[in-house]
């Protein structure tokens, strides 16, 4: 960008007001070592705003109890609310029954119901499975565990220089013992944005059903079930301003329905004899046992919060801020960015020529700022670039450009201190 | 001056740009291998005994400065040492990383690896540190590979950043 391009930018009226909406995120004012913090690790985990933060206060204090159970006041509340969260959840991704909105504790649980509920029912020996060199570690170990179980073989779709999947060699991988695609939507090493659409319409093209890792994509992206026509999408509430503890699985109901369950226990029954137990309909067939309600509901309100903003405003907002990033960092010498594919979420996963990740990561917390350093539970991705590890600054819509400012001049620091 | 850049100012300038005995001995009575794979550090150890002597030790592999700079300077400390005596210095290095043994205060044999000192306000960057001499405590063991997150490894302990 020119130095007029970014004064046009910065004089344009704010699509976004920043400073207001971190008045709403408390963490944000602590100070890390006598400086401001400077919370760029937001693809690993986000802030929780007060409203958000409120629900949770006001669920323990006037609504809680089990739900799904008892006749009393307290239990039907709980319940509603629990319901209303499913509701607000199917809205967001567009959904189009609420029964397939599965809770779950998290991505890589939603993943590993996939793998237990659809993979071992449908998929056997020297049956092939498709996967990424962009696959976060926890759409790969439940996999390769699933293919070791049943001597089934894992293909790999590779990728180019800038970090982008290679279509052709997607399509070429497909055969007749093809049964399943597993991929990410947003690459949370590199944050290259997959042509998942397309990735979608091909394998369905052979029939074969997509699971799509949208950890990294959900908290940033409008994303629309209906319309990416995916089989499974997996995501985390603790990216997008919700709790740990609560992710979901969204999966088509055909497709739920056919599954074996994941886990036994309570709630996931319509009866049990010790001669024959007869499952709940779907979603509650894949929630057995006291799910987190709590957290469920409250990342409803964390929907609630996002959707006030507006994703548009948020991605355009993360956007901006990561051309910025992009622009400042390629600026400064020896520094060089890993993951320069032409759609990317706001990752800027970069090394500093002789300082190893782990020793920018501490001395960037001197100053304050937060950043994820190594491998990024994709193993995989380091391989491809030759680099054991990368420090990786992941931005979100409460970021600012002032933060981009220090961060770089962090990093030019930590190279005076290698000097 | 913050613990970390004081830290950094002390070992990185030597040690971590001019690593000494960085190598592989060709002619190793003993070997092992360190892995954090939290960040990716590895390293490889070789050494020579005669008799009980440490007569020759090389550290190679890919690491950050701090454990770069923890393996250079242990390497230079234990070269000549008896094994107990290197053993002795494994413990109490250990000791004062996770903040157990107060060089200031009380008695060791660490010499100027008290630098390594600080690092004991990084639960984070301990393990960094530690590797180099968890490796050599595996070495002289030969138990052949150490991980700072195997459950096994004898010199395991419980430290934060995970």
């Amino acid at each position: 960008m020119t130095a007029a391009q970014t004064a046009i930018k910065q004089s344009a009226p704010p699509a976004l007001d920043v400073e207001r909406i971190r008045a709403d995120f408390p963490i944000l004012g602590l100070r890390v070592n006598d400086n401001p913090l400077v919370f760029l690790d937001n693809a690993a985990s986000s802030q929780m705003p007060q409203p958000v933060i409120d629900r949770w206060v006001k669920y323990q204090t006037r609504q809680h109890a089990n739900i799904h159970r008892a006749v009393h006041y307290l239990s039907e509340t709980a319940t509603a609310e629990y319901e209303t969260a499913r509701r607000k959840l199917q809205a967001f991704v567009n959904a189009k029954e609420e029964r397939e909105i599965i809770f779950t504790s998290g991505t890589t649980d939603s993943i590993n119901l996939v793998m237990h509920g659809y993979g071992r029912k449908f998929i056997g020996r020297d049956d092939e499975i498709i996967l990424t060199t962009l696959e976060h570690h926890s759409n790969i170990v439940p996999w390769q565990m699933l293919a070791e179980e049943k001597g089934a073989k894992i293909r790999v779709v590779p990728v180019n220089d800038r970090g982008e999947l290679l279509l052709d060699e997607y399509k070429k991988l497909f055969n007749s013992r093809t049964k399943f695609v597993g991929v990410t939507q947003v690459s949370n090493a590199l944050g290259t944005i997959n042509p998942v659409s397309e990735m979608i319409a091909i394998a369905h093209g052979h029939g074969v059903p997509v699971l799509v890792d949208g950890a990294q994509a959900a908290p940033h992206l409008k994303v629309d079930m209906q319309q990416l026509d995916c089989d499974f999408y997996a995501f985390s509430g603790h990216k997008m301003c919700g709790p740990t503890g609560i992710g979901v699985l969204y999966g088509k109901a055909a497709l739920l329905e056919k599954m074996q369950p994941f886990k036994g226990g309570g709630d996931m029954i319509l009866s049990v004899t010790f001669e024959k137990t007869t499952y709940a309909p779907i979603p509650a067939k894949f929630e057995a046992g006291t799910p987190p309600i709590a957290a469920a509901i409250t990342l409803g309100a964390a929907i609630d919060y996002l959707n006030a903003v507006g994703m548009d405003r948020i991605s355009g907002h993360e956007t901006d801020l990561l051309d910025y990033a992009t622009d400042q960092v390629n600026r400064l010498p020896g520094v060089r960015i890993i993951g320069t594919a032409e759609k990317k979420a706001a990752v800027l996963s970069f090394v500093v020529d002789g300082v190893h990740p782990h020793d920018v990561g501490t001395l960037l917390n001197e100053d304050g700022v937060a950043i994820r350093t190594g491998h990024h539970c994709a193993q995989p991705v380091m391989q491809r670039f030759g680099i054991p590890a990368t420090s990786r600054a992941s931005f979100a819509f409460y970021n600012t450009m002032a933060e981009v400012d220090v961060l770089v001049a962090s990093i030019r620091n930590v190279q005076k201190v290698f000097l | 001056m913050t613990v970390s850049k004081q830290l950094y100012q002390e070992v990185i300038l030597d040690h971590n740009k001019k690593p000494r005995n960085w190598g592989t001995l060709a002619d190793a009575s003993h070997k092992a291998e360190g892995l954090n794979p939290l960040c990716g550090d590895h390293i490889t150890l070789t050494l020579k005994l005669g008799g009980d002597v440490v007569d020759a030790i090389n550290v190679q592999g890919e690491s950050c400065a701090i454990c770069k700079a923890s393996a250079s300077m242990m390497t230079t400390m234990v070269k000549g040492k008896t094994c107990a005596d290197a053993e002795q210095m494994v413990q109490e290095f250990r000791d004062m990383a996770t903040g157990k043994l107060d060089t200031a205060s009380q008695p060791h044999h660490l010499g100027r690896l008290t630098v390594f000192a600080g690092v004991r306000d990084l639960p984070s960057r301990v393990k960094c540190a530690i590797l180099p001499w968890h490796t050599l405590h595996a070495a002289l063991n030969s138990d052949g590979s150490v991980s700072t997150e195997a459950e096994a490894d004898p010199m395991h302990a419980p430290i934060g950043g995970a």
